[in-house]
């Protein structure tokens, strides 16, 4: 029963976040509602005993991309208020469009009765059972190749950003730091020899 | 008790609202991307959710990975969106028609 309330009341706030990326007029409310989405998903999956993907959601979505998210949103100046005017006609269609999403995958997963009898309750978890230390045990064993990849990827993706937003100036004058180690003393100081001057 | 109907319910209503906001946010970039975000969620719900009920663990590693495609799909989304607004002063799509599309 408890937990029946618990996934209703987080499923509820979770719709109503996602229904407020999408309308709301201010893209850092967009940001915002979106990370509280994603807490809230955290919270489903903990209830799903994901254990450790909630963490990994909370704190690589959380902590990183929307953080990203709000960044870019703050340093933008974005006039938002021209587009939904502009867009106001496309309500019947993004209803048209939803509502057959939603058609669609409540007619697989009810009418036809996805996954059968079989699915319909989850299987009792061993006792002492660590979701962590399970999905480590797979992860570095029969999927240690694609760990690897994923690593890749992500080294891949970060050297790309940084190379697309690093931004080459001109007349600004930046150190170089080889030039500034290599000199010698005789490049920078003339010692000149010369006779002493007599005073007046 | 929760069922795997529930989830998938769950998963395929926040999937249509994400679709929805595709067509609300057409000129926005960044929403966009956040819808995006949305989506991806929505399926890493169903995969967690068959994980569970299924007692397969290969659902939750591809979340992980899932998860980490989507992080660097967000950081170069973002880093071509800041290079665009650097350019063109402006994120419309509407503005992106040099090629003629």
């Amino acid at each position: 029963m408890f937990p029946s309330i618990l996934f209703t009341l987080f499923s509820v706030v979770l719709i109503g976040a996602a229904l407020g990326v999408i309308l709301a007029r201010n893209p850092v409310h967009c940001a915002l509602l979106l990370v509280l989405c994603f807490f809230n998903s955290a919270l489903i999956w903990l209830m799903l005993d994901a254990e450790f993907l909630a963490i990994v959601l909370v704190l690589v979505y959380v902590g990183a991309v929307m953080v990203l998210f709000l960044f870019v949103v703050m340093m933008l100046d974005i006039d938002t208020e021209r587009f939904r005017k502009e867009l106001a006609g496309y309500w019947p269609l993004a209803l048209a469009v939803a509502g057959f999403v939603v058609f669609a995958i409540i007619n697989v997963i009810v009418v036809r009765n996805l996954g059968g009898a079989d699915l319909k309750l989850a299987p009792a978890l061993p006792a002492h059972y660590s979701n962590t230390r399970a999905l480590g045990t797979v992860l570095f064993t029969q999927y240690a190749y694609p760990t690897q990849i994923a690593a890749v990827i992500l080294l891949v993706a970060s050297v790309a950003a940084i190379i697309l937003t690093l931004r080459r100036r001109t007349g600004h004058k930046p150190q170089d730091i080889a030039a500034q180690v290599a000199v010698r003393a005789k490049d920078r100081v003339r010692i000149v020899k010369m006779a002493s001057e007599k005073g007046p | 008790m929760i069922t795997l109907t529930h989830v998938l319910a769950l998963s395929g209503v926040l999937f249509a609202i994400a679709v929805a906001g595709l067509f609300l946010n057409r000129r926005n970039i960044i929403v966009l991307l956040m819808c995006i975000e949305l989506m991806l969620l929505a399926v890493n719900f169903n995969f967690v959710a068959f994980s569970r009920f299924s007692g397969d663990l290969g659902g939750q590693i591809f979340v992980f990975f899932i998860l980490t495609v989507a992080a660097a799909e967000a950081a170069i989304g973002l880093a071509i969106l800041v290079v665009l607004f650097r350019e063109r002063r402006s994120i419309d799509v509407e503005d992106l028609d040099t090629l003629q599309g």
